[in-house]
């Protein structure tokens, strides 16, 4: 067997608790090991995509137990290029959140950040629906930490609200596993697929009920409407570098939509069908317009750049509601670009909230104007999906795909349209930000979030070369994105391929002979 | 059996609901329990019903034997949520001492695009 399969989730699991138990006291140990530890998870994450691209599914069977007795992990191009993703996303976080001292506002920073990208790994990578259930928790736990990391009493408020809806989730979550598991008798996800192809067509009721439950429960991961009001909150109150992590997070309900979706209730299956498309597609439209809305109507730059986010996953599951190899194709590219574009939105809201606070509003000049509107400046146009980063490829990819949807005009219009309403919604905020900023009458503010935990040794002049480093990565991973998009789309093209082709998977994971 | 099990199952859903909707974090936390004892009355029912059958097969003569594995994911599932029960008790506490006020809902004053506390 490949032991690399195993190891994006092994070496977090096993350096988190490390972090924890022997260097709690030890904050610059726990930076060094944490940075190469996400070095590590890179390299890691590197070989097995390379491993993948060749095309051939492999699985990793936990305690040589076969499937679907024991549980699968299975390394295909979609999951190795998850994981690759993740990896590239942490490092830029950890280096950004070490340079502007954010780990060092509360406890176990680093430890929590790994447990997390344990989680995210893992549930990119497992192929049985209860431990995706279980990585999923995993994940949470390790978020519910970040996300009130530094304390404050509208942050821990804001963490109230969603760990409380997330726990709701998970309950959800469990319905729908007992569900499935009732009609079909197995979890292992290459099972459920031949045993849902197998239910006669009169028996499906029950099923169906499930399939819905679990997209529920994807959905409010993937914050699509009307499943989406936990996100602002929590992001805009999280601390931003957390939030820039979390671009990831709503990614994996994205992802889980498109493993399930296309393997077990894929579009041919007759039970299901068309149940996905016609709810997912009214969904994700809405979902973009509200987010294009809410990025013109927000009063605060991080709530902006988390209804940035919900506006970009409404993008991307327009793309996976086709249901095409095309639009999957597309959906993946995109995937990669809005998860960079939405954390280093992210990363230059933390940097102007930590010079000025987050006020849409005009204020006194900041410190390094210039450099960070130009982030910004970067940031809001692969946002937009304007020329010439990653973002108008991904969004011309998307529109391509859909050319020859039964609905493309309604498609073509919400997402042209709310491309506009997000431009007219950054550059307002810009504006205000960056520009009116140095007019003459301006007014001395105290911002609600910062006032609370006062980082006095910090505000005055923070020391910007690694921060401003770190988010210059984050440029250069969406303009490596753009350079060779051709490469990208072709891995992409080829993943859909896979998807599209299930019973590969079915056979890679039941048909083992060892 | 079966009419007893589904309508604990129900009741205590719809309870739960009933609570997670109230403003406040206490009765939003026993409303979140009240789910999760209901989803693993569930996770039960999945292996279909049978009483006095051992989660075992014998291989010396056909008994009947329960599904073992609703159990293994009862159990799992009672410690993931015994876990965060506890997380979201500790995170409402703290938010309830740091900000004097146990509603679970954001004032007005707290969200951050209140204009009234950036302009």
């Amino acid at each position: 067997m490949n032991h690399w399969i195993v190891a994006p989730i092994v070496l977090p699991a096993i350096l988190a608790p490390f972090i924890i138990m022997v260097l709690r006291y030890h904050l610059d140990l726990q930076r060094i090991f944490s940075v190469a530890g996400v070095v590590a998870l890179l390299g890691i994450a590197l070989t097995i995509t390379a491993q993948a691209s060749g095309g051939e599914i492999q699985v990793y069977e936990l305690g040589n137990w076969p499937a679907p007795f024991g549980i699968v992990m299975v390394l295909d191009r979609l999951s190795a290029m998850m994981v690759l993703l993740t990896a590239l996303l942490a490092l830029p976080i950890v280096l950004y959140a070490i340079a502007s001292g954010w780990d060092d506002r509360g406890k176990h920073f680093h430890a929590l950040f790994h447990f997390q990208l344990m989680g995210v790994c893992g549930a990119f990578l497992t192929g049985d629906a209860f431990n995706l259930f279980v990585f999923f928790e995993v994940l949470l736990i390790a978020s519910y930490g970040l996300m009130t990391h530094g304390g404050g009493s509208v942050r821990l408020k804001a963490g109230v609200q969603y760990v409380a809806y997330n726990l709701l989730g998970s309950t959800l979550f469990l319905f729908a596993l007992g569900t499935i598991y009732g009609v079909t008798g197995t979890l292992n996800m290459a099972d459920i697929a031949l045993r849902v192809a197998e239910i006669p067509a009169e028996d499906t009721a029950l099923l169906r009920v499930g399939a819905v439950l679990l997209l529920l429960v994807f959905c409010i991961k993937a914050a699509v409407l009307p499943l989406h009001f936990w996100l602002p909150a929590s992001y805009a109150n999280a601390p931003l570098p957390v939030a820039a992590l979390f671009a990831i997070m709503t990614k994996v309900g994205a992802y889980s939509i498109m493993r399930m979706y296309t393997l077990a209730f894929g579009p041919e299956v007759e039970a299901t069908q068309g149940l996905v498309s016609d709810w997912l597609q009214p969904a994700a439209l809405v979902t973009l317009a509200v987010g294009a809305i809410g990025i013109l109507g927000s009063q605060h730059i991080a709530r902006m750049v988390a209804f940035c986010a919900i506006a970009s996953m409404g993008t991307l599951l327009i793309a996976i509601s086709q249901f095409t190899p095309d639009a999957m194709a597309a959906a993946l590219y995109y995937v990669f670009h809005s998860t960079l574009a939405t954390a280093l939105l992210f990363l230059v809201a933390d940097l102007v909230m930590e010079r000025r606070g987050g006020a849409i509003t005009p204020t006194t000049p900041m410190p390094q104007n210039g450099l960070i509107s130009a982030l910004f400046f970067v940031g809001a146009i692969a946002m937009a999906g304007m020329p010439p980063l990653s973002g108008f490829i991904g969004k011309l990819l998307v529109l391509d795909a859909s050319r020859d949807a039964s609905d493309a005009t309604a498609v073509w219009a919400v997402i042209l349209i709310g491309s506009f309403v997000t431009i007219v919604g950054l550059a307002r905020a810009g504006t205000l930000i960056f520009w009116k900023s140095h007019d003459a009458q301006v007014v001395t503010v105290k911002d609600p979030i910062e006032g609370e935990e006062a980082p006095a040794p910090l505000a005055p002049e923070p020391q910007p070369g690694l921060a401003v480093t770190a988010v210059f990565g984050m440029v250069a991973g969406l303009i490596l994105l753009t350079l060779f998009a051709g490469p990208a789309l072709e891995y992409t093209s080829k993943t859909a391929e896979q998807l599209f082709a299930p019973e590969n998977y079915i056979s890679a994971v039941l048909g083992r002979e060892e | 059996m079966e009419a007893l099990v589904a309508s604990a199952v129900g009741i205590m859903t719809a309870a739960g609901i009933f609570l997670i909707l109230r403003r406040r974090t206490f009765p939003v936390i026993l409303g979140l329990s009240l789910i999760t004892y209901a989803v693993n009355v569930f996770l039960f029912a999945t292996g279909r019903l049978a009483l006095n059958a051992p989660a075992v097969l014998n291989k010396y003569e056909e008994v009947p034997y329960t599904d073992p594995l609703p159990q293994a994911l009862v159990l799992t599932a009672i410690v993931i949520s015994f876990g965060m029960t506890a997380v979201i008790v500790m995170i409402a506490l703290s938010a309830y001492l740091s900000s004097k006020d146990d509603h679970i809902d954001m004032s007005p004053q707290d969200s951050v695009d209140a204009p009234g506390e950036d302009a």
